[in-house]
């Protein structure tokens, strides 16, 4: 055991209480670990100190300090409420907004070693990660967040004065139920500016000119391929296929009135915001856990924290990294905590104490002794997917004693399909990568066609995967949303292999519009 | 770093929501509230609490996949003993990663707890108090503050900064106060002359012209205390409403426990009720047998007492506490009185006389019940049930309902005061 240095420092705090002295000094000892040892770069923090009421509130709208006024917070705020009068259910120690500066809520009972390990892991460890992530970076824009709630907020009250609660309430509904179908993806092709597309179609005209042959036009057509290009056509004039169905239905439904695209846009912005914390949940809390579990040890080792706080540190951390097995009562899935942890743990050892079978697997790390390096680098450069593409060793497969388990409807059993060996590494990596990736969770869904000359009925196609089709009762519910705010009939066709395997239609009811 | 104490700020940011949620799930809510009381009893009624509601009328749809069929894969932790082709019958519920969805159907009914203002609207909704409105200007110990103007001192709490720049912005206009980048422009303007060699003269003159300016603007300060207004209010006294409510019992031997729990459970409604309404309601209690006494809530409702029945012995008590007490320009006077029905037949003219000459000018409303035993009472009607009717009529604050059972009162209660076009009163 190495010696405790004591450099005259002062314990930080002793015993459970704290006052706001104390908390600045414990979070003036966090930086220097995690700016100066760690190496972190994070946004500058505001911390705020709130009840627990003020917690349920925060739970009820997503999180967010503000949020514009929808009853589906309000059924979120009653059921947490409940849950948690009755002992149920406690309440996070933290949130943490990706906003600059970043907002991090810490409750008023939390003791000061919980504190300590609360801003160590929002304050720093998720902080870090919000800022250095390249899918926050590219689609979130933390300066702004807060200023946009607050105009979307004000925006849906002022919609509500003008045209009803109840209508615009109907709106967000509607818009809610599409949510996850209201993200793009991948970023856009680039809108070419004017002056390059008038060059373009200078050349077009030019190439046109140069191969004019007017033998060409008569050559019999035939009327198929006539159709097609105009069904093409049509497409491309419309931006179909198109996946992100809020967006679409911004630009291209019939009906809606300006303040109903715009609630559309506010709907879709926010899933926008949040899509990034979806696809980097695991990465997210594994960083935050890895930073704590980094900086609480530090602060102990240099005298700055007591025994008892260490060992109140510890209890708090062991409960959060818990993975129960898969037979366990307990279980209820892969902690994200523990995984990411556990993996963050693992590359740090592959940097410093290397095996051979490390050095064949991962030949760019293996020995390289800047653990912190690379794994700054993987927080930045990675998503949950990819992550563990990347870097889920076989000794933590072989630690965690994974297993894939492989199911079809027509046989009721389950078959093991690989487990911790030589020959499963490669497919327990793969298959739980594709467990985290969040477009393989939500259905495949885009809008594929408008029949423009007919009864203007939107086509929607759902490119069924592994055989596992929509729930029949929600999509159709689903569907009466979108069939109202489209305007006109919608029909939804699950394909696979562009075979169809079921269709579900929907009426407009109450279509949206200028009422 | 900042840290900010949040505590203090109001917490309840979620009510919006929660009221839009119970508007919405009304009818369900309204469904569920009965429910509640009827399995608790009126005496609790007001508390508030927990309801039930079935989880699948406030769904969120979204698409999402169907929880069978098609071929699934996962990967868990902690294989013990499987190798590849091992097969397990029982699959474990949800792989990782996917989870449980959160608002899933099938879901256990959602519960949750109600506040006593949220149970009791539901409770009461459609309800209302005819003939509520008698207000009167009480002594001065009940007042608002209502805004009154501008002055020009008080507290800097109640400093207007609108008025006050607005009164800033004439004082400066009238004084001719060089503005700002007036004072700006022409520094500009001088040092574009010296650098561009203008005649020394010149120079001089703006220069001196700046000084001057600049002074003025000095001595004519940005905002002045002549500036300053303050808003002003002023103290309004405030009419309120108030109630009294009296409680007519008949104790004699023919009403037994039962019966007088029938009867307090009405009476309990109608004062959780008029609460609703009225900032201070008083209640009287009057018992009677022959003789009318008033006397406090426990005795009324426990102590027994033999002896023949006199009705309008009441009803005399009544109009005298009336007169002491409650003069009924001040008051809103509502009267409930409960009854089996027996009366001495020679009392019966009495009782109609003083009910329709004295006590109804007096009422805003006038509630009979009768409380009859099992169902032959229903269609027997007793002799001041027979004398009341002949009191009924249109434009009559006044109504009469038999109750037989604990699960009427409600039902009763709800006809008596149900919103209903052509009413009297309000």
């Amino acid at each position: 055991m190495t010696p405790r240095i004591r450099a005259g420092r002062p314990y930080l705090y002793e015993g459970h209480e704290w006052d706001f002295d104390t908390l600045s000094g414990i979070y003036e000892a966090i930086e220097e670990v995690a700016h100066v040892e760690l190496g972190l770069r994070t946004f500058a923090n505001r911390i705020e100190v709130i009840s627990a009421e003020q917690m349920l509130d925060a739970y009820a709208s997503t999180g967010m300090p503000l949020m514009y006024n929808h009853w589906s917070f309000g059924k979120h705020f009653l059921r947490n409420e409940t849950l948690y009068r009755k002992g149920w259910q406690s309440l996070a120690f933290e949130i943490v907004i990706n906003s600059d500066p970043c907002l991090v809520y810490v409750m008023e009972e939390n003791s000061a070693t919980m504190q300590a390990i609360v801003l160590a892991h929002a304050a720093f460890g998720h902080n870090h990660f919000f800022r250095n992530n390249y899918l926050f970076r590219q689609w979130t824009d933390p300066t702004a967040i807060l200023d946009y709630l607050a105009f979307a907020k004000k925006y849906v009250a002022t919609c509500e004065e003008r045209h009803g609660q109840e209508a615009v309430e109907r709106l967000l509904d509607a818009a809610h139920a599409l949510t996850s179908h209201g993200i793009h993806r991948y970023k856009g092709k680039q809108k070419a500016d004017l002056s390059l597309e008038e060059r373009r179609e200078q050349e077009r005209q030019d190439y046109r000119a140069a191969v004019f042959n007017d033998l060409w036009r008569t050559v019999p057509k035939r009327r198929e391929s006539r159709e097609r290009s105009s069904r093409a056509r049509r497409r491309a004039l419309l931006g179909l296929p198109e996946e992100n169905i809020l967006y679409f239905l911004e630009n291209a439904a019939p009906r809606l009135v300006p303040w109903q695209r715009e609630i559309l846009r506010i709907v879709r912005t926010l899933a926008q915001y949040f899509y990034p914390q979806r696809q980097t949940k695991l990465m997210n809390e594994g960083c935050a856990t890895f930073v704590h579990h980094r900086i609480l040890p530090r602060l102990h080792e240099r005298g700055q924290i007591t025994d008892g706080a260490f060992m109140e540190y510890l209890h708090a951390h062991t409960n959060a990294v818990t993975q129960p097995n898969f037979d366990d009562p307990r279980f209820t899935g892969l902690n994200p905590y523990a995984l990411g942890l556990a993996m963050m743990l693992d590359i740090e050892r592959i940097c410093t104490e290397p095996e051979e079978e490390d050095r064949a697997v991962f030949p760019d790390i293996a020995g390289c002794g800047d653990a912190y390096g690379v794994l700054r680098d993987a927080w930045a450069n990675y998503r949950d997917e990819s992550f563990i593409a990347q870097f889920l060793s076989p000794r933590l497969i072989r630690q965690l004693r994974l297993f894939q388990v492989v199911g079809d409807s027509a046989e009721g059993d389950l078959v093991v399909s690989a487990i911790h060996d030589e020959r499963g590494y490669v497919q327990v990596r793969r298959a739980l990568a594709r467990q985290y990736d969040v477009s393989r969770q939500d259905p495949d869904i885009q809008i594929v066609d408008v029949d423009l000359v007919g009864d203007r009925e939107l086509l929607l196609r759902h490119e069924v995967t592994n055989g596992i089709a929509l729930d029949a009762g929600n999509a159709g519910r689903v569907l009466a949303h979108l069939a109202n705010l489209w305007g006109y009939p919608v029909r939804l066709e699950e394909t696979s292999h562009e075979r169809v395997l079921e269709t579900h239609e929907a009426q407009p009811t109450h279509p949206f519009g200028d009422q | 770093m900042r840290i900010i104490d949040r505590r203090r700020d109001t917490v309840g940011k979620s009510l919006p929501n929660r009221q839009r949620f119970v508007r919405r799930a009304r009818d369900l809510l309204r469904r569920a509230v009965k429910e509640a009381s009827a399995a608790r009893g009126i005496r609790e009624a007001d508390e508030g609490g927990a309801v039930t509601i079935p989880a699948d009328a406030v769904r969120e749809p979204t698409f999402r996949a169907s929880p069978s069929g098609g071929h699934r894969e996962h990967v868990l932790p902690g294989n013990r003993d499987f190798v590849v082709g091992d097969r397990i019958a029982s699959p474990p519920r949800g792989g990782g990663g996917s989870g449980g969805s959160p608002d899933g159907e099938g879901e256990d009914p959602f519960s949750f707890v109600l506040s006593r203002e949220e149970f009791l609207d539901l409770y009461f909704e459609d309800l209302e108090l005819p003939n509520m409105a008698k207000r009167h200007l009480l002594g001065e110990h009940r007042e608002t503050r209502r805004p009154a103007g501008y002055q020009t001192s008080g507290p800097p709490g109640a400093l207007s900064v609108g008025r006050t720049l607005r009164k800033s912005l004439s004082r400066r206009v009238a004084l001719r106060r060089p503005k700002r980048e007036e004072l700006l422009r022409l520094r500009q303007q001088l040092e574009e002359m010296i650098a561009g060699d203008a005649g020394e003269e010149r120079i001089e003159k703006l220069r001196t012209r700046i000084e001057a300016e600049e002074a003025r603007a000095k001595r004519i300060s940005f905002i002045d205390p002549v500036d300053l207004r303050f808003r002003r209010t002023e103290a309004v006294p405030e009419p309120i409403a108030r109630a009294v409510m009296f409680c007519l019992m008949d104790v004699s031997a023919s009403m037994d426990e039962e019966m007088k729990d029938l009867a307090k459970r009405f009476f309990s409604l109608l004062y959780i009720f008029l609460k609703r309404r009225y900032r201070q309601v008083d209640v009287v209690f009057i018992r009677h047998t022959q003789e009318a006494k008033e006397v406090d809530e426990d005795t009324f409702f426990h102590s027994r007492e033999s002896g023949g029945t006199v009705v309008s012995s009441a009803l005399r008590e009544m109009a005298r506490i009336v007169e002491d007490r409650y003069p009924p320009h001040e008051w809103n006077i509502y009267a409930a009185q409960a009854s089996d029905g027996e009366n001495f037949s020679s009392d019966n003219a009495a009782t109609v006389d003083l009910l329709r000459g004295t006590i109804l000018p007096l009422t805003q409303y006038y509630a009979y019940i009768e409380i009859g035993r099992g169902p032959e009472a229903r269609s027997q009607m007793s002799t001041l049930w027979n004398a009341y009717d002949g009191i009924l009529a249109p434009g009559m604050p006044m109504a009469m309902r038999r109750v037989s059972d604990r699960r009427d009162i409600y039902p009763v209660f709800r006809q008596f005061f149900e919103r209903a076009p052509g009413r009297t009163g309000s």
